[in-house]
């Protein structure tokens, strides 16, 4: 099994992200993260899926999604072919901030986003590994609350929507 | 116009002779339409709506128009589910219109209201949801260009009340492609020449062909292609009647009650060529056996379906109309007479083994395949076999003579118990002067049996042949086999059938011997109206060949 990203080229329909998921649910597979976004062309949507499968698993995924009438294109690739990043929010309370924590912010380049009366909420983006790395370190810090993006990704190799689309 | 005259002008548009379907709240404004154009499109009120949607899949079957179902909100549209998934993954095209509670009553668990969209998704190929009237014509016009198309399926329209009344100005204009969507792949040349060469070279290449050599209106391409080869072909269930089985290459009947044959052999072939169709388990058995010897050329027209269960050494993607005769262009004529030769002294065996049993039974209890038999001495060369699902439908399938393609229609991908007799209907109403011949189980007839006051009501000539055991045939050949003979809950008592026949105005007539079957036969299908015979067979009979589950396609037994 491998990681891999499911870029979905869609018109932008109602009820276009039940079809695509009820493929994954039929064949009881789980989707590791999900995002929808609109495109550079305006009606065109985007639909990244990052999914933990077999390489004939994800190939026939993408053949039945691309299946699917309202899907103008679906393709994959492994992380190697992806650039990605993701972005995570935690949210520390004020009480236990100290010296320790400011390093740790430092060290990771993570930002202060918010600061409220009784907590404060740090941001970092990058690949899960590193969000999940900061989110162990924070569980020493009381860590009250954690949220992470699905991966917001592009292809490398060099094809443009427009050649799907038109 | 309102939005429900849209619906039917939209029908009308597309050229739909006939409508099935059941009224209700909901969609009273299309039935209220449907009142003024009634000299322009036939409608068919069933007896529930799942008797409607099998209806509009027999037409469509017999046809090869798209099928045309309407429905109410909630129930009705549930019960149309099944039909639903059973047109689906059989490739029949359906458009189903279902009335819907008003737009501002959506997600309000409103009277009848149901999540039609999110339930009907997974067994369509596309469905949409119409809040409007001015979107309700081009909903209908794509719905249909969507379900006729490449690879056909079953569609369903969701139309809420208010659309219906809106009024608003009708414009049709038929939708003939749009961007999401490409059917079309031209055929691909160095593939077919490749799989030209792996048949050249083939020392015992074997064809098996799908229904898609029937959607794709190939029938004479592979025929043509048969004959300049010389090669073996086997069919697969939904395939027969796509060759006609008196063709020389023509070698039986592929799957878990296919023939012994075209089974066997599949593990001695060299290339192995599918035509249209997708390697189902009921074909395949465990595909970890499965023609692993084999160079695998695959002509299909689903880019999905390549690969997915038997992986091709060759994939020609695209219309098999297209690729069977440009392959048969690019390959040299042979004859393959020692390798046929192979499947003649099996089908021999066979022959010896179980078609003796079968059709000239020594015992005094009637089997299915001698009622079939008979069927074969009296039938139209165009005549229509309609099946149910079970031991019945295994047995006809194997012994009815076909000839002609559209020849057949039963419940394949999903084996839907109560298909058969409201799709009987479906395919006599295309065409009243063809001869129907529905045969059924006393187990699925009683699923959709209120289709019998259908068949009263529009005097449909449908020739009823119920094969009875007394049984679920099927599942008590399984009980038998493989769980011990426990029989748990497979045994029927039934009604007087006969009298329920006659209930309906429907002339019928019960056998339990054999010296009354052949007249039973041919007067029934002399007989101008429907027809009801039951048979009473051999309680305990089982089907043979057969592949168990799990089993590999070498391992069919003959007993």
């Amino acid at each position: 099994m491998k990681r891999y990203t499911i870029f979905v080229i869609t018109e932008n329909f109602i009820g276009i992200l039940n079809r695509i998921t009820i493929i994954f649910t039929r064949r009881g597979i789980n989707i590791d993260a999900l995002t929808a976004s609109e495109s550079r062309i305006p009606g065109v949507h985007r639909i990244t899926i990052e999914v933990t499968v077999t390489e004939e698993t994800v190939i026939q995924l993408v053949n039945q999604i691309e299946k699917i009438i309202d899907v103008i294109k679906a393709f994959h690739h492994e992380d190697s072919g992806v650039v990605y990043q993701e972005l995570a929010l935690y949210k520390i309370p004020v009480s236990r901030l100290d010296g320790g924590l400011e390093k740790i912010i430092r060290d990771h380049h993570a930002k202060i986003i918010a600061a409220e009366p009784d907590f404060v909420v740090l941001e970092l983006t990058g690949h899960k590994e590193k969000t999940r790395e900061l989110l162990e370190l924070l569980k020493d810090y009381g860590i009250l609350e954690f949220a992470r993006s699905g991966r917001v990704a592009v292809a490398k190799r060099m094809l443009t929507i427009d050649s799907f689309v038109n | 116009m309102r939005g429900a005259d849209i619906v039917v002008r939209s029908l009308i548009a597309e050229q739909a002779e006939i409508i099935f379907g059941y009224p209700g709240g909901a969609i009273m404004p299309v039935y209220d339409a449907l009142y003024d154009y009634h000299d322009q499109i036939k409608h068919v009120l069933t007896r529930h709506e799942q008797g409607a949607i099998h209806a509009a899949q027999g037409y469509a079957r017999i046809s090869g128009k798209v099928g045309v179902c309407l429905a109410t909100s909630g129930p009705g549209a549930t019960n149309l589910i099944t039909g639903l998934a059973d047109a689906q993954i059989d490739s029949t095209p359906l458009v189903c219109i279902t009335g819907q509670v008003a737009a501002h009553l959506l997600g309000t668990d409103a009277f009848q209201e149901t999540d039609v969209m999110g339930i009907s998704m997974p067994a369509t190929k596309w469905n949409i949801q119409v809040r409007h009237a001015k979107d309700i014509a081009p909903a209908i016009a794509k719905a249909f260009f969507i379900a006729r198309s490449g690879r056909p399926g079953a569609v369903l329209i969701d139309i809420t009340k208010n659309a219906q009344v809106e009024l608003e100005e009708f414009n049709y204009s038929p939708c003939q492609e749009f961007r999401s969507y490409k059917i079309h792949h031209p055929v691909d040349l160095p593939a077919i020449q490749e799989a030209a060469e792996l048949i050249n070279s083939a020392s015992r290449p074997y064809l098996l062909f799908g229904q898609g050599v029937i959607l794709g209106k190939a029938e004479a391409e592979l025929k043509f292609f048969l004959d300049k080869s010389g090669i073996p072909a086997a069919s697969t269930l939904l395939g027969s009647g796509a060759l006609s089985q008196e063709h020389p290459n023509y070698v039986g009947k592929l799957g878990m009650h296919g023939n012994y044959a075209p089974n066997l052999l599949t593990n001695q072939c060299d290339v192995l060529i599918a035509v249209g169709m997708r390697f189902d388990d009921r074909v395949t058995g465990d595909l970890s056996r499965y023609a692993k010897q084999a160079k695998v050329i695959h002509l299909e027209l689903d880019p999905s379906e390549i690969n997915k269960n038997v992986k091709a050494d060759v994939a020609v993607l695209g219309d098999c109309k297209e690729s069977l005769a440009t392959l048969t262009e690019a390959i040299t004529g042979k004859k393959h007479e020692a390798w046929m030769a192979k499947f003649r002294a099996l089908e021999q065996q066979e022959k010896e083994a179980v078609v003796q049993h079968d059709l000239t039974p020594t015992k005094a209890g009637l089997t299915m395949g001698e009622v079939i038999h008979q069927i074969n001495q009296y039938k139209a060369d165009d005549a229509v076999l309609v099946t149910d699902v079970g031991q019945h439908q295994m047995i006809a399938w194997r012994y009815f003579d076909y000839k002609k393609t559209r020849t057949q229609v039963t419940s394949g991908g999903l084996g839907t118990m109560g298909f058969a007799l409201p799709a009987a209907l479906g395919a006599q109403l295309h065409d009243y002067s063809r001869q129907v011949i529905c045969v059924v189980g006393d187990g699925g007839i009683q699923m959709t049996i209120q289709e019998l006051g259908t068949i009263m009501q529009t005097k449909a000539p449908v020739k009823i042949v119920l094969l009875n055991n007394n049984y679920l045939g099927m599942v008590r050949q399984w009980q038998q086999m493989f769980f011990d003979k426990r029989y748990s809950f497979t045994e029927l008592d039934n009604p007087d059938f006969i009298k329920l026949a006659d209930a309906y105005g429907i002339k019928a007539q019960k056998v339990d011997e054999r010296s009354s079957l052949q007249e039973a036969i041919e007067d029934m299908l002399i007989h101008d109206g429907p027809f009801f015979l039951e048979v009473v067979v051999e309680k305990e009979d089982n089907v043979f060949p057969m592949i168990a589950t799990g089993c590999s396609v070498e391992e069919v037994r003959l007993h």
